[in-house]
């Protein structure tokens, strides 16, 4: 079994807002293993992005951890003063974000927002931090460091944007980085570059990452491990392969089913109706349910907990209980699976 | 049966000046699209794919004249859009409709759906009043909505359905071309699935054409009879979907689809990277727009533009624009650099 | 950098020469014969010759304006109708007294605005904030003459730790801060109020900005993170306030010099305008407008400094 570097358990995170409590993330666990990708997978709205705001605790003001731990190396920094976690932030555990474009102060040269991360945290002077920023463009694969390093981000395309966040990540040499769309809002060749990067860097310094993408591309290339999430939990998790080749959540085998791909000709996309739930209205039983082909009553009255297949394989479908009342081989979007039971 | 040609872009051009100086005077140009041709025939989908400021939504504007081309003809049916007046393009509105990425930004807050159709209509005069309101429920239950939300406003309703919106807002003066500028990318993919199944629908009941502009090869292969692939305000390849996606030719075309990360675990795949990031559009490289990140570029690239044209071993309206086809096909030339990358 | 500041300062010369159009068209855009509005009801029609001759309001309208110019480019803004004396002597005895107290008023409005809109957004919806941007909204609503009298009422008059309302009188001006103090609250608060507002909005949109997140990311204090990456971008647009209201003092000048009897521009403005002194007026007007051209042009200037992000193009 490899080494856990990062686990979460049952996490809920809430928002308080006028209308009431939003229930963004509802239910998450998965575990990143030490050197490992995980790939979290999902929907607009699935509350993926807001895990990972919650594993930094960088949730805006109305927003709360409202239940679940997070263990960091066994510590759940969940109890952790904001002073400790403070020192975990860009250090340990460091984050990249989707837009690039927005995501560097405009008024802050480049060397400069890097060099903070190591006068923070590793007690740098202005000098040795502004030097080493200069190692870390050229880490990244930034021509010319010496000459960037002075610049400002509107200097720079969105693509070398996106390589200064991810140097400004990796200043502090961290455990776990988490990626947020770290490639959605750029072009594919700029995308290839920025993904080959980030594995290449992943080999050579042996850090964990979290990726959070909606594109199952890039999920299937980069990932080992992938947390599929629906209305915010996660409804699947497994090894990409198992993933792939045997989807069991309903959810996810429309997912695939329902996906152009670039690499084979379709006759016709299978698509999945309707629309995710509004964070009002959740239903009552599996999220999924409404949508879903094979929904039985007891679906639609009782959510169903994450079922382990014993091979840390997880999945939230009551096709996989004992309790499915259902037929034995269920068609769910034109392929077959064998319930349990 | 002989196809009918629909729409004929011949030389388009749309330079964008730039002002500056001491008197606001125009400095340069932004060469958006730069000289190009193809055809569109009746009943087809011709999708443009490209990168950001290759000037693929560019070019649908140009050809609705949302934005004045600033050379060159556009033939819908033989006639030519860019020399007609504002009076006589608006004729030919009804026949060219268009679906943007933002549905909701093109719609009027404050109009119900059944307004935002009906007026429509009453601008091309499509149907006499009284018949409307049918027409308007059924549209709604053509493009997959209720009939009865006909009178509900456009922020109750999804981006998906927002969608829908749009594409019955298209139909409803029964139009032969649509252009479609993004028209999925912002939609999660079970709801892109949807929408693409729809217009992949609508298509076969009306026979309509699609002009399929987008980023997302996935998306393309899946809905087009052919594609042109453009780079910088030029296209670089063109050819039937198969010949794009099985047998690519041009180098950038080549590089582009090898980049698209594939669903699929099992299949270990190099990817070509590409060196450094797209030139600005105000000052293309000279030669061939595309030989400052050809892997292939030779002295002949920088100097001389090539020429968009079917080479030895390319199926016929296969066509690239690159001078070495058949030297690289050949495995004649070898790459100045080969830089691949695994994820 | 440098052909930015060149343009800019190139730019402001087709709108001072507008401005001095409109300024030499002042006399002219009055109904009447100026010259008989200058000598007054009853006066004879020899002195209305005079007055005529004297003016040079008999040459064709083009050869007055070019005269003017050539005058105003050589210093020379004509003589007051009045006293006789030179109107750039006129001026240049009050110029710095109005710029010294809309000077004084800028740097209250400045300090007081930032302390009071930073600590609003910082503590935001809490009884601070709100308690802040009520006062503000006092400041914004009151007109400064009222605040001035109420001013004098309650401190000159009233108290004894200021000098009385009759030591206020025309005793020349800057001579104890005692002195300036009334004025330049009187003159600032409305800007304070603006700026303190500005501020406030400002440093919310900064905050909810992506690099505000990224910043949090690094595990930099918030102390940090408010006052070096958030603060500074949200001054940006607050300079182009501070400039706009130091021209708005000037303007405002008129009045609050007026109530504290300030021998100011403002002042000589408005005495000028009731003795019908119109070379005064506009020599007056002239210098001022010419004063906003070249504070707005620093403006813009600075505001491009510091937002780099503007493309030098």
């Amino acid at each position: 079994m490899e080494e856990t570097i990062l686990d979460v358990r049952g996490l809920r995170t809430s928002f308080f807002t006028d209308e009431g409590e939003v229930k963004a993330v509802d239910g998450v666990s998965f575990s990143v293993p030490k050197g490992k990708t995980l790939g979290i997978v999902g929907e607009s709205g699935s509350g993926k992005s807001i895990t990972s705001l919650s594993i930094l605790r960088l949730l805006a003001e109305n927003g709360k951890v409202v239940d679940g731990e997070i263990r960091y190396k066994g510590e759940n920094i969940l109890d952790f003063s904001e002073k400790k976690m403070r020192s975990l932030r860009g250090n340990k555990i460091s984050m990249i974000f989707q837009e690039p474009m927005t995501s560097l102060n405009p008024v802050f040269t480049v060397g400069q927002q890097i060099s903070e991360s190591l006068t923070t945290h590793q007690g740098m002077n202005k000098k040795q931090a502004m030097a080493k920023s200069v190692d870390l463009l050229k880490l990244v694969g930034i021509p010319s460091p010496e000459k960037r390093v002075t610049q400002y981000p509107y200097e720079l395309s969105g693509g070398m944007r996106q390589r200064v966040m991810i140097a400004m990540a990796l200043a502090c040499n961290p455990e776990v980085l988490v990626a947020d769309e770290p490639t959605t809002a750029l072009d594919v060749t700029i995308q290839a570059q920025i993904l080959g990067l980030m594995k290449d860097l992943q080999n050579r310094l042996g850090m964990s990452i979290i990726l959070i993408t909606h594109d199952l591309g890039v999920v299937a290339e980069t990932c080992d491990y992938v947390a599929v999430m629906y209305a915010g939990q996660v409804v699947e998790y497994s090894d990409v392969r198992t993933l792939f080749r045997k989807p069991r959540h309903p959810y996810t085998v429309g997912l695939l089913k329902s996906l152009p791909r670039p690499d084979a000709d379709q006759e016709k996309l299978v698509p999945i109706h309707g629309m995710v739930p509004s964070p009002f209205n959740m239903p009552k039983g599996c999220r999924f349910a409404p949508r879903c082909p094979a929904a039985t009553d007891l679906c639609r009255e009782k959510l169903p907990d994450l079922f382990d297949d014993g091979e840390g394989n997880q999945v939230r479908c009551w096709i996989y209980d004992e309790e499915w009342p259902g037929p034995k081989e269920v068609d769910v979007f034109g392929e077959k699976r064998i319930a349990q039971g | 049966m002989e196809k009918k040609e629909l729409l004929k872009v011949d030389g388009l051009k749309q330079h964008f000046p730039i002002k500056g100086g001491f008197f606001g005077r125009t400095v340069n140009h932004v060469k958006a699209v730069d000289d190009i041709s193809f055809t569109v025939y009746e009943g087809e989908t011709v999708s443009i794919v490209g990168e950001s400021g290759c000037g693929k939504s560019t070019t649908g504007r140009a050809i609705l004249r949302l934005e004045e081309p600033s050379d060159g003809k556009v033939y819908f049916e033989g006639t030519d859009l860019a020399s007609l007046s504002k009076s006589e393009m608006r004729k030919y509105r009804k026949d060219l409709q268009i679906i943007f990425q933002d549905p909701y930004a093109s719609i009027n807050p404050r109009q119900s759906i059944s307004d935002v159709l009906n007026e429509a209509m009453e601008i091309q005069n499509v149907l006499p009043r009284k018949d409307r309101r049918k027409r308007i429920i059924e549209l709604l239950e053509t493009v997959g909505l209720n009939g009865s939300q006909a009178d509900r406003y456009p922020h109750e309703f999804s981006g998906g359905q927002r969608q829908r919106i749009g594409i019955a807002r298209a139909l409803s003066v029964n139009p032969k071309l649509i252009i479609c500028d993004e028209a999925v990318s912002a939609l999660d993919v079970s709801i892109q699935a949807q929408v693409l199944n729809l217009l992949d629908e609508l298509q076969d009941e009306y026979g309509l054409t699609y002009l399929f502009i987008s980023h997302d090869l996935g998306v393309v292969r899946h809905i087009s009879d052919r594609v042109i692939v453009m780079y910088l305000g030029k296209i670089m390849e063109i050819g039937d979907k198969k010949s794009i996606f099985d047998n690519p030719k041009h180098p950038y075309t080549k590089a582009l689809l090898s980049a698209i990360p594939v669903p699929d675990p099992d299949r270990e795949r190099e990817h070509i990277v590409l060196r450094g990031d797209v030139p600005s559009p105000i000052d293309p490289p000279t030669g061939c727009r595309f030989h400052t990140r050809c892997p292939f570029a030779q002295e002949k690239c920088r100097v001389d533009v090539p020429e968009l044209i079917e080479h030895d071993g390319m199926e016929q309206g296969h066509e690239a624009a690159c001078h070495f086809v058949e030297e690289i096909a050949s495995g004649q030339l070898k790459p100045n650099y080969m830089e691949t990358a695994s994820f | 950098m440098l052909k930015y500041i060149i343009r800019r300062v190139l730019q402001t010369i087709p709108v001072l020469i507008g401005v001095s159009i409109l300024v030499f068209s002042l006399m002219h855009l009055i109904p009447g014969n100026p010259a008989q509005i200058i000598a007054g009801e009853g006066a004879s029609e020899q002195t209305v010759r005079q007055i005529e001759e004297r003016l040079g309001l008999n040459d064709p309208i083009h050869i007055q304006y070019f005269n003017y110019m050539s005058g105003v480019l050589q210093g020379d803004l004509g003589n007051s109708v009045r006293s006789g004396r030179a109107v750039s002597d006129e001026i240049a005895t009050r110029f710095w007294v109005t710029v010294e107290l809309s000077f004084y008023a800028t740097v209250l409005a400045v300090f007081i605005g930032l302390m009071a809109g930073i600590i609003s957004a910082v503590r935001r919806y809490t009884l601070a904030d709100t308690a802040i941007m009520i006062v503000a909204l006092f400041g914004l609503s009151m007109p400064n003459f009222w605040l001035g009298l109420v001013l004098i009422d309650w401190f000159a008059i009233g108290g004894d730790w200021l000098p009385d309302w009759a030591k206020l009188r025309p005793s020349g001006w800057g001579d104890s801060w005692r002195q300036v103090i009334l004025p330049v609250i009187t003159l600032g608060t409305g800007g304070a109020a603006i700026i303190a507002r500005m501020t406030r909005s400002s440093m919310l949109e900064v905050i909810n900005q992506d690099y505000i997140r990224t910043a949090r990311a690094k595990g930099l204090t918030d102390r940090i993170v408010t006052y070096r990456h958030a603060l500074k971008n949200a001054l940006i647009p607050v300079v182009t306030v501070v400039g706009l209201e130091f021209g708005g003092f000037l303007g405002g000048a008129v009045l609050t010099e007026t109530i504290f009897a300030i021998n100011g521009m403002g002042r000589l403005t408005v005495q000028a305008i009731t003795q019908r002194d119109f070379p005064i007026v506009q020599g007056a007007v002239l210098v001022l407008s010419v004063l906003f051209v070249f504070v707005n042009l620093i403006v813009d200037i600075s505001y491009k400094l510091l937002n780099k992000r503007i493309d030098l193009n």
